[in-house]
């Protein structure tokens, strides 16, 4: 094979997955197709298309602004498209609303903690579950008296290692315990797709485990589909199977991990901007 | 048992504990407690106004929707009493058919008003309460040969529910046991079932989904809640609750009018109890309505008194003269919201 100009290695390998994915495997769990946002003239997201196939981890990089969180908003649905669509197992959800692709299965965590302040944790929990088993419009029975619902939220509680604060409210958690609870609402959901978005950031190094451990079991079961937007390096290494840069909107490259940080597209539009959060930060293993 | 009535909702402080058990002791047995008209009247008002606050409650301390339309629903289970009253004359067919009338047209008319403009912003649904709630007094007293005008309208109830009825022919503890008395349970009883009922719901699975859609409407949704119909339900029975209360004032004062049901200085009234006793907290219902109506009701005569006291300092008994009570009225409040401002219920949760 020709190796072309520095940089082909990863846009050829894009060009030729659909083909192999066509001949072995199954089809895509979540597709998106020419997605394009506009902000008046600024494109946020441009154009890109992309699929993602069920028991895969795929990371999402790119620089700041690069419009990954737009990405995430536009497939679980905060925003509207301005053109192209978002399938989800062959069909088409660009017009359902956010609850109702919640329920078809996609789940978010957000970048930026967003969560039920005045409520206790476990309520935070709770309530997901809650949500997950249709229970929401039951108005005469008493919320304490559904012990299954609040069995299944200290169960994903423990999982995040948030049990032992399980009465305090949100509101009086520390930062890095406020991430995990971040995760815990998305976790209880169960949903088909998981979309991460910088699940770890600003957590202190002895917490940012609990969570990766948590992503690597999430993995482990098959069924799932993981998006996850992440800044270090490292962690992208040990838990993708795939990587996707955005770079202006766009999808620049796209391939196996190895493959796609060594091109040269993604040392200069992405490596090149951050190196320090390329190589520091996480021990390795 | 007595959790599963107050649907596990513990007061979570024992001078709140307490005080809500003294206040519901001298509510049940207010007839044989103080006797004559006027503090039996008080009493039925305050049973009354905590359902209409604590219905309130419902809507803005735990949805976080703000409307000024809660006197018009109030007005419209009156309205719908009083004119089956007066058509169908005393009986309690007619109270069931103004009852069911009456809630009917409040749940439609909140299911319009929520569905219309919840969506928007929060202030849009406050601006089309109020304006809808002015639109429909001005209907109320244009529509005089229905509603009485201005007037509005005075009917007879059951006999069954006046003085003129005689339970027995003794007294109990000196008290006469008659229709008078036989009313004031039938509003005590409905207001207790009612305001159990919401206590009910807020602490349901419904309810939390409330509290969820109040403190972050964005996630909610995103955890797959439709916020929209959440807003809406909650504004129908909160509508549907204020009907009922409206309800029960009409059988208990034997009179309906814009000044007892639809003006807007009940609407402050209502905002006023919520704020004193705590929003979000349905307690707060029952310490705002008895602080707020007890004072409503006696501060002019302990203020009559206290300007007789007073006589000769001039400037202060001018202050305390009883037709300054709503200036005490309202620094009452300024002084409860700055040093409560999460309500009397609020701060006794804190000291624990
Ligand atoms: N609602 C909006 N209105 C206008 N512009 C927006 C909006 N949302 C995002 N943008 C713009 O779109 C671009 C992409 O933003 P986005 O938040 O998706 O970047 P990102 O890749 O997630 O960056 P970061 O790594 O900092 O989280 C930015 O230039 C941002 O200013
Ligand atoms: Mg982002």
């Amino acid at each position: 094979m020709q190796a072309g100009a520095d940089g082909h290695d990863c846009l050829r390998y894009s060009t030729q997955l659909p083909e192999i994915r066509a001949v072995t495997r199954e089809p895509p769990v979540l597709e998106t197709e020419n997605l394009t946002i506009r902000f008046g003239g600024h494109v946020a997201v441009d154009n890109v298309s992309c699929a993602f196939e069920r028991g895969t981890l795929t990371a999402i990089v790119g620089p700041n602004g690069a419009g990954k969180t737009t990405y995430f908003n536009l497939v679980s649905g905060q925003l509207r498209a301005s053109a192209g669509r978002v399938r989800l197992n062959g069909e088409d959800i660009t017009r359902k609303g956010v609850a109702e692709r919640c329920d078809r299965g996609i789940g978010r965590a957000f970048q930026l903690t967003n969560l039920f302040a005045n409520l206790s944790v476990r309520e935070n929990v709770r309530l997901v579950v809650q949500s997950r088993a249709n229970r929401g419009f039951d108005i005469f029975s008493r919320a304490s008296a559904h012990v299954e619902l609040i069995e299944r939220a200290e169960h994903v509680l423990a999982e995040v290692r948030l049990i032992d604060k399980r009465d305090m409210p949100v509101s009086a958690l520390p930062h890095g315990d406020q991430r995990k609870l971040e995760v815990a609402l998305m976790i209880a959901l169960s949903p088909q797709v998981l979309m991460f978005d910088e699940p770890t950031a600003g957590m202190s190094v002895d917490e940012v485990p609990v969570i990766l451990d948590l992503i690597r079991d999430l993995k482990k079961d098959r069924d799932r589909t993981i998006l996850l937007v992440e800044h270090k390096m490292d962690v992208i290494r040990t838990l993708a199977d795939r990587i996707i840069v955005l770079h202006n909107g766009a999808l620049v490259a796209d391939g196996e991990p190895g493959e796609v940080m060594c091109s040269p597209i993604v040392q200069e539009a992405y490596l090149g901007k951050a190196p320090e959060a390329a190589s520091t930060e996480v021990v390795h293993g | 048992m007595i959790n599963t009535l107050f649907s596990g909702d513990r007061p979570q402080s024992r001078i709140l504990a307490a005080i809500l058990i003294l206040i519901g002791l001298a509510l049940a047995f207010a007839p044989f407690l103080f006797p004559g008209t006027k503090p039996l009247d008080t009493a039925a008002r305050i049973c009354i106004f905590i359902v209409l606050v604590a219905s309130y409650d419902l809507l803005l301390g735990y949805t976080g929707i703000v409307s000024f339309a809660h006197t018009m629903f109030f007005g419209i289970g009156a309205y719908g009493v009083a004119i089956a009253l007066s058509v169908m004359g005393p009986g309690f067919s007619a109270i069931g058919v103004g009852v069911v009338a009456g809630t009917l047209v409040s749940a439609v008319l909140a299911l319009a008003i929520g569905l219309f403009s919840l969506r928007v912003k929060a202030i849009f649904f406050a601006m089309v309460t109020l304006a809808v709630a002015s639109a429909f007094a001005v209907l109320v007293s244009q529509m005089s040969g229905f509603t009485g005008g201005e007037d509005g309208l005075t009917y007879r109830i059951p006999r069954e529910l006046t003085p003129a009825f005689r339970l027995a022919d003794f007294r109990l503890f000196d008290v006469r046991l008659d229709g008078r008395l036989l009313a004031y349970y039938l509003v005590f009883f409905c207001a207790l079932a009612l305001f159990l009922a919401m206590l009910r719901i807020v602490n349901s699975p419904f309810g939390t989904t409330l509290k969820a859609v109040r403190d972050n409407a964005f996630r909610a949704e995103a955890i797959g809640y439709r916020v929209i119909w959440y807003r809406t339900t909650a504004t129908v029975l909160s509508a549907a609750m204020a009907s009922l209360a409206g309800a029960l004032l009409a059988i208990w004062i034997r009179y309906t009018g814009p000044a007892t049901t639809l003006s807007m200085e009940i609407m402050i009234d209502i905002l006023l109890m919520v704020v004193i006793g705590g929003m979000g907290t349905m307690y707060g219902a029952v310490i705002g309505a008895t602080l707020f109506i007890l004072a409503q009701t006696y501060l002019q005569n302990l203020m009559g008194a206290a300007e007789q006291a007073t006589e000769a300092l001039p400037l202060v008994s001018v202050l305390l003269a009883p037709e300054r009570w709503l200036l005490w009225l309202g620094v009452l409040f300024i002084l409860s919201v700055y040093f409560f401002p999460d309500g009397v219920v609020g701060r006794l949760r804190r000291r624990g």
